[in-house]
């Protein structure tokens, strides 16, 4: 009796086992399916012209079918506004969500800080179109019209929080004698932070810097409201512009330009998954 | 530079966070005002028109809450049986080992992939197979879309949960190992016991996430306004009306989804606050 009810727990203990190795194995799938299908419906379609030239007219592309050739024209006006909108955002929202980060690391206490620190997760649990409508009412509406300035503060507004949380984060870990050290050599506090504590936790907040890139370069639903789309490669950061996300939104609504989804699919998935790696590499780096 | 005025420019920075957040509110409640008081603010929450005629125009709220509400619990239902067993993969069975590593290397990279492209995926591979069991006819609905939501959830419970499950003090299972207990009963009696308030809260901050995903729902929910009356039906949730009919909208519909959109936003936030507070007496405890 006493055999059998051992045996029995040996057995459950086995099954939980392989039911978790089946299940956790299983989760990967998705990822190697969505890998899988972007790479071979989109990997013919890249070319030089793909990246140079930008959306082609319906008229083009059905011309193009009748006569049996491949769909010309690429998503050049998809990669330069969203490099002319990351860009702006970047700018602005390294040296802010770093100064931000820096307070709340050596203002941990103070009640003005935990308020910062509480905005800081409300507005990185917002979802992004909610950004997308207040951009809208706050730039597109006064302006009288979509630009690529409506859809960098979108984006600027969407990584600020993430470059924040992982400033606080870095500094805080660094040991503490490393800012004594350089208080004791006579160095003030804005000295000690620029030339030693920055310097030392400058892997983490280039870390935080590339993941805030890859998590808002494929954001979608805020751009639909703030920078609209473009037809063509434009360079006034006052205008309509497209965003490579936005085309493929475009290209998904209209079935002439279908073909060309997978190929902007597969350029945006490769570069996010390239960032990503990056990041997780430079941060196992930093942390040994 | 000296000290004051390094405090001052910090300051200055952190005026940012206040402005950007209040700004957001007021944008939000001036901008919805005339939806509400048009409407009625419960009557906007619960009713169920969605009429854009002119001349006739009615716009009720509780249709797009039902499809939330609905694709966000399937979400959660279809995610718990994958983001737990990774969970005790990478936090207790191997923790620490190199196959850990990798599984958790790709599940960051599921969180990676930006929501158009799992839409894409959801649209051309899973529609065509949930038509060709014959689950629905359409193959869009409420519950293709919850099946996509639930694998861009899985690796924010996941990674979240592992590391609740890590914290697990390694004194308290040694005991439950030298009276005899098998690595299941551990997990059973001494693992979910101390990490379940974690664990709980990581599983809230995923709801939080599924709440507010726009791209993935607006492509595969079907966009029909009606309230779902089954889980293969179609609907639309609070961010995929938004995300169809913004560009077109004006006036009292333009107001109407923007208080859509103000709802959305505090329930996420209410969502990811009280995540956020259990995480924390999580962590202490």
């Amino acid at each position: 009796m006493d055999k059998l009810k051992i045996r029995n727990r040996l057995a459950k203990d086995k099954a939980l086992l392989w039911t978790v190795c089946l299940l956790a194995t299983l989760t990967a799938v998705p990822l190697f399916a969505i890998l899988g299908e972007v790479f071979i419906r989109g990997y013919n379609q890249l070319s030089w012209s793909f990246f140079t030239e930008p959306t082609p007219t319906a008229y083009r592309v059905m011309k193009a079918i009748e006569a049996g050739t491949p769909i010309p024209g690429g998503i050049a006006n998809g990669i330069i506004g969203t490099m002319l909108m990351l860009g702006m955002a970047v700018i602005f929202a390294i040296p802010i969500g770093i100064l931000c980060g820096v307070f709340l690391a050596e203002n941990a206490k103070n009640r003005y800080a935990q308020i910062v620190s509480y905005l800081t997760d409300l507005l990185q649990g917002t979802p992004s179109v909610i950004i997308g409508i207040v951009t809208y009412i706050w730039v597109v509406v006064p302006m009288k019209g979509y630009s690529a300035i409506a859809g960098s503060i979108a984006l600027f507004i969407m990584m600020l929080p993430l470059i924040i949380r992982s400033t606080e984060e870095t500094l805080k870990i660094l040991p503490s004698s490393l800012k004594e050290a350089g208080l004791a050599l006579g160095g003030n506090r804005a000295r000690v932070m620029l030339k030693v504590q920055i310097p030392a936790a400058f892997g983490g907040i280039f870390t935080g810097v590339l993941l805030a890139i890859s998590r808002v370069i494929g954001e979608t639903a805020p751009l639909m409201f703030t920078a609209l789309g473009c037809s063509f490669v434009r360079f006034s950061i006052d205008k309509p512009i497209s965003a490579v996300p936005l085309l493929i939104w475009e290209f998904f609504n209209d079935p002439y330009l279908q073909e060309l989804i997978w190929g902007a699919s597969l350029f945006l998935l490769l570069f996010v998954l390239i960032l990503n790696l990056t990041a997780k590499y430079l941060a196992k780096k930093w942390n040994q | 530079m000296n000290d004051k005025l390094y405090k001052i420019l910090l300051f200055v920075a952190t005026l940012t966070m206040p402005i950007v957040c209040g700004g957001v509110m007021y944008a939000l409640v001036t901008d919805a005002y005339d939806a509400f008081e048009h409407f009625g603010f419960f009557k906007f929450l619960t009713s169920s028109d969605w009429n854009y005629t002119d001349g006739s125009e009615q716009y009720g709220a509780l249709p797009f809450i039902t499809g939330t509400l609905m694709t966000t619990l399937l979400a959660l239902i279809f995610c718990i049986p994958f983001s737990l067993p990774v969970a005790l993969f990478v936090g207790e069975y191997f923790n620490g080992t190199k196959i850990a590593a990798i599984l958790s290397t790709v599940t960051d990279l599921l969180a990676g992939i930006p929501s158009i492209i799992y839409g894409l995926w959801g649209f051309y591979t899973l529609r065509p197979l949930i038509m060709a069991f014959d689950i629905s006819p359409q193959g869009s609905g409420i519950l293709t879309a919850s099946l996509v939501l639930a694998i861009m959830i899985v690796p924010y419970a996941a990674s979240l949960s592992a590391e609740f499950i890590k914290m697990v003090p390694n004194d308290l299972k040694e005991g439950a190992y030298s009276l005899g207990a098998t690595h299941a009963e551990v997990i059973r009696k001494i693992v979910f016991p101390v990490a379940g308030s974690g664990i709980f809260s990581s599983y809230i901050l995923a709801i939080g996430r599924a709440l507010g995903e726009t791209m993935t729902v607006t492509m595969l929910i079907g966009n029909t306004n009606n309230i779902p009356d089954s889980i293969t039906s179609t609907g639309n949730s609070m961010a995929s009306i938004i995300a169809n009919q913004f560009g077109e909208a004006d006036d009292l519909r333009l107001s109407s989804l923007i208080a859509i959109g103000l709802a959305l936003f505090l329930i996420t936030a209410i969502i990811n606050m009280i995540g956020k507070i259990m995480i924390k007496r999580a962590r202490i405890a």
